[in-house]
């Protein structure tokens, strides 16, 4: 308490703290979380602050622009989004029954899952597409801003206590096949069997700043953009309708919405409770 | 609002107690388990308070007259541009947590605002509401005496932030006579 309270003294102090600091980690780095929503990017940042043992967001910058370190661990923090395999079992249900009929259609399947960070979601949508019979000619793009939480995604080694939770989720998903046929026990670590990833391209991507880079069947990107203030939402939401083949699906969290964005006319919800949404034009 | 275990009544007391014309918008967070459905709560507490409860989404404006509720396995936040979501990790063992919801409320509305710690048996709120305090909001808890579970109220008032410390009954006329 102590701490928080010295810490957090002055508000409007920390405001123009947090501004400045995101301004240097931009100049410096080139990373811009400028248009991030400020009240989970403020807590994340304390967070960091409290590991670096600093008590301010100044004493915060000084650390990141002397010490890449410091920033590869600020890094982490803030493209570290927390998630669970199939989170949302109605969700992946709804892939099932309503998305994978639309893309046997294809010849080929391309699909971005945008912001994958530790790849929770990667794995569940090979596990589906193999279990649809579609894999094999299926590419998964899945990117995120941090190379290093890529590097984790890669290696799919998951907490074995989390297996649980992720077997309920896979069955309530509707999955065909025994959960535990996908890992190896090794300790307290479930590893997932590489062949998993044989169709997923891992690349580095930054939805604040890069282009689109391909045509895509669907797009997930879910729980990824909440964490982005609305203009910043809207540049992402241009960036995925450019980056979407007529009749491409895009696939949002539950409690996300093309709503309020210009870009909800040019979209028919698919499932509009499981935020599945076809560009029509 | 924050509420946990005895929530459900408890705020089904506040709400049906307001006046038909308050119209200052209501944000809760009640703890609930990450599985619970994202229409049954809000619907239930709509026909029991009949007022317009709703699950707050992403980016989703604020608006009078209604009651937001935070959606389960989120954190809700409060942005001067509407609400906001997280799926960070919990706090106080809470996904939604009372004290992200109060924190960020603090920051977007200072004195503006109006923080409320109801019944539970844990320490969520507390910090949050000292935060409001600090901010120059107005801070009420439920009288732990009244309170289903005593745990969270205590914990609220030991904060020594707590401006009023009301039993259930009369947390809804002091709503309406601040709103005023």
């Amino acid at each position: 308490m102590a701490i928080d309270d010295l810490a957090r003294a002055s508000d409007d102090l920390e405001r123009i703290e947090v501004q400045v600091l995101l301004e240097a980690i931009y100049q410096h780095y080139g990373f811009d979380f400028r248009g991030y929503a400020l009240g989970s990017l403020k807590r994340r940042l304390w967070r960091r602050a409290y590991a670096e043992k600093v008590e301010t967001m100044s004493a915060l910058q000084d650390r990141v622009l002397h010490d890449p370190a410091v920033m590869e661990r600020l890094l982490l923090d803030l493209s570290i989004n927390v998630t669970s395999m199939f989170r949302d079992p109605t969700f992946f249900r709804a892939l099932r029954e309503k998305v994978v009929p639309h893309l046997r259609t294809y010849p080929f399947i391309r699909i971005w899952n945008a912001g994958c960070s530790t790849g929770e979601e990667t794995f569940s949508l090979a596990i589906l597409l193999r279990e649809e019979g579609l894999y094999d000619r299926a590419r998964i793009y899945a990117t995120d801003i941090n190379e290093a939480v890529l590097g984790r995604a890669r290696a799919g080694a998951f907490p074995l206590e989390k297996m649980r939770l992720y077997t309920e989720n896979y069955i309530r998903a509707g999955g065909t096949e025994s959960f535990s046929s996908y890992y190896t026990s090794d300790g307290d670590t479930a590893r997932f069997k590489p062949e998993l990833l044989e169709q997923v391209v891992f690349a580095q991507h930054n939805l604040v700043s890069d282009a689109p880079f391909n045509e895509f069947n669907v797009i997930v990107c879910r729980n990824v953009m909440i964490y982005f203030g609305k203009k910043l939402q809207d540049r992402v939401h241009e960036l995925f309708y450019e980056s979407l083949d007529p009749f491409g699906i895009l696939a949002l969290g539950h409690k996300e919405s093309i709503k309020f964005t210009k870009y909800e006319e040019r979209y028919e919800a698919l499932d509009a409770p499981e935020k599945l949404y076809r560009k029509m034009y | 609002m924050g509420a946990s275990w005895g929530g459900l009544h408890a705020l089904e007391t506040v709400l049906s107690g307001l006046p038909p014309n308050f119209r200052t918008p209501i944000v809760i967070a009640q703890h609930r388990s990450a599985d619970s459905g994202s229409s049954a709560l809000p619907r239930m507490m709509s026909v029991r308070s009949g007022l317009d409860v709703t699950e707050a989404g992403d980016k989703e404006p604020i608006e009078a007259g209604h009651v937001y509720l935070a959606p389960a396995d989120y954190h809700l936040l409060v942005e001067p541009e509407g609400f906001a979501l997280s799926t960070d990790d919990m706090v106080q063992h809470s996904r939604p947590s009372i004290d992200v919801l109060f924190d960020s409320a603090a920051d977007t509305y200072s004195g503006e605002l109006v923080a409320v710690v109801l019944t539970g048996a844990n320490s969520d709120g507390a910090y949050g509401l000292a935060r409001v305090k600090r901010r120059g909001g107005v801070t009420i808890v439920q009288d732990p005496e009244t309170a289903e579970k005593r745990e969270m109220p205590d914990a609220a008032i030991a904060t020594g932030a707590a401006d009023h410390v009301l039993p259930l009954t009369e947390i809804a006329s002091k709503l309406a006579e601040l709103a005023t």
